[in-house]
């Protein structure tokens, strides 16, 4: 199959349609809904260069905290986590877990909202 | 039921120029025969609250009023936990009292009548939105003593004698994790940080504080603030009795600070100024790690929120791409609540 446009391409292109064309026109409620629509395709850019790499790096993740074999998805793995952290199995203090969410945490904020101020707090280095 | 739709019904049929002559068939009773409504204009359009600003002149000086009502007048929009306009103007009334700023109220109108539920009460001068009180020069008087007058009106409203005040819902931490817990177990999208913060939430409970008159939504966004500081509190319909930690900790909330995360307080100031000036005007003197728990539940309280109003999405109720994209905002209060975890733990 063809990829040319690439579907980054064509959302950059329907991306530079909003914000140049389509939202100078708008006022109000319209207005606000075009900005809201031209973020969310900066999302899915971002989706679509940073979540290969980052659902590599959740998965190595979750196989490590929860020692499991191949095969698992990261959507088993992590109803997984969730339950043994519900039922106590896992708590704050199991070594390795915080280390874990925040990786995933942050790297799940890079493409949702990369200019949120608690990324960049996550980010620098414990005091 | 039938009756009680039908009315609902007529009230929207009516809108505008039903609200303005029931308006100003209630001003000529308070200010005198002459009295005219002016610039009727309809400020929000919340779901659970409509808002309008007029002006009620031919009586001296004109008078610049606030109405706040119910959808078509009829409350039945209104969620399950929000408490009558009725007890809310008697929240207002009750907060006066106590000496913390609120707009006085001036009437109070009752379900079935022409205006239909509602109130009226003064419009205060000021700002409610978070990043011009945060950034623009008018406010710059204001933030360094935001955090006092913030202490000192939730002493205020803290101290509020429950035995004069309506009946109110009563809510307490776990009353609310409980709640939480099964509204984002309902919609079945596991996310391992919100479970970690339940099960440390539930572990670490804090000691009780006796039960007080709670606001329930104190933050920048609720607050009309002057160049000089604060200047109302708004908003009570979430108001129960409950922690007063939870009010202090709910504007400490990362989501809240608009940007300025250094500042725990509002974005605008630092949480034991708060606390002083909450403990010289009555309250309790609470450490600021007697607060780091309810910010955590503060946390995962409004991620669950950004969690339904994407349901409103999924479940097809509200197509609008606003809704369909605060869904990619609850990680922002994961990375709030593993911050705050990271410091506790």
């Amino acid at each position: 199959m063809h990829d040319a446009p690439s579907p980054a391409e064509l959302i950059s292109a329907v991306k530079s349609f909003i914000d140049d064309t389509a939202a100078p026109q708008l006022t109000g409620h319209a207005a606000f809904y075009a900005r809201v629509a031209s973020n969310v395709l900066s999302t899915l850019l971002r989706e679509i260069e940073q979540r290969p790499a980052a659902e590599a790096e959740e998965l190595a993740g979750l196989k490590a905290l929860l020692g499991t074999q191949a095969g698992d998805s990261i959507q088993s793995l992590n109803r997984t986590l969730c339950e043994q952290l519900r039922t106590g199995s896992m708590s704050i203090s199991t070594p390795g877990l915080l280390e874990h969410l925040k990786t995933t945490t942050i790297a799940q904020l890079s493409i949702d909202q990369p200019q949120y101020s608690g990324l960049k707090a996550a980010r620098a280095p414990r005091s | 039921m039938a009756s009680h739709i039908f009315r609902a019904i007529v009230a929207k049929m009516g809108s505008a120029d039903h609200i303005e002559k029931a308006l100003e068939r209630w001003a000529k009773g308070l200010f005198g025969p002459k009295s005219r409504i002016e610039a009727l204009k309809r400020l929000s359009g919340g779901a659970s609250q409509e808002t309008w600003a007029f002006e009620v002149s031919g009586v001296g000086t004109s008078r610049r009023l606030i109405l706040r009502r119910a959808p078509g007048g009829v409350a039945m929009a209104r969620s399950s936990e929000a408490v009558s306009l009725a007890t809310e103007a008697a929240l207002l009334a009750a907060a006066a009292t106590a000496g913390v700023p609120v707009p006085a109220v001036l009437g109070v109108s009752d379900p079935g009548t022409d205006l239909g539920e509602a109130f009226i009460m003064e419009r205060i001068d000021g700002e409610t939105l978070g990043r011009k009180i945060l950034r623009d020069d008018a406010y710059a008087p204001a933030r360094p003593v935001l955090a006092a007058q913030c202490g000192r009106a939730l002493a205020g409203i803290h101290a509020a004698d429950l035995a004069s005040l309506p009946a109110l819902p009563h809510s307490n931490g776990l009353d609310q994790i409980n709640k939480y817990e099964a509204i984002y177990r309902a919609f079945d999208l596991p996310r391992p940080v919100f479970e970690l913060a339940l099960a440390w939430l539930k572990a670490n409970p804090p000691a009780p504080q006796p039960a007080v008159l709670v606001h329930g939504d104190f933050r920048l966004g609720n607050l009309i603030v002057a160049p000089e500081g604060l200047a109302s509190v708004l908003d009570w319909e979430l108001a129960h009795v409950g922690d007063p930690r939870e009010d202090i900790a709910w504007i400490c909330v990362n989501s809240w600070r608009f940007g300025q995360i250094e500042n725990r307080v509002g974005g605008f100031g630092d949480l034991d100024s708060l606390l002083d000036a909450y403990a010289e005007a009555g309250g309790v003197r609470f450490d600021t790690r007697q607060i780091d728990w309810w910010e955590t539940l503060g946390s995962l309280k409004w991620g669950i929120m950004c969690m339904i109003m994407y349901e409103a999405f999924r479940s097809g109720a509200d197509a609008s791409v606003e809704r369909a994209a605060i869904g990619r905002r609850v990680s922002e209060t994961e990375i709030d609540l593993l911050n705050l975890l990271e410091k506790v733990s």
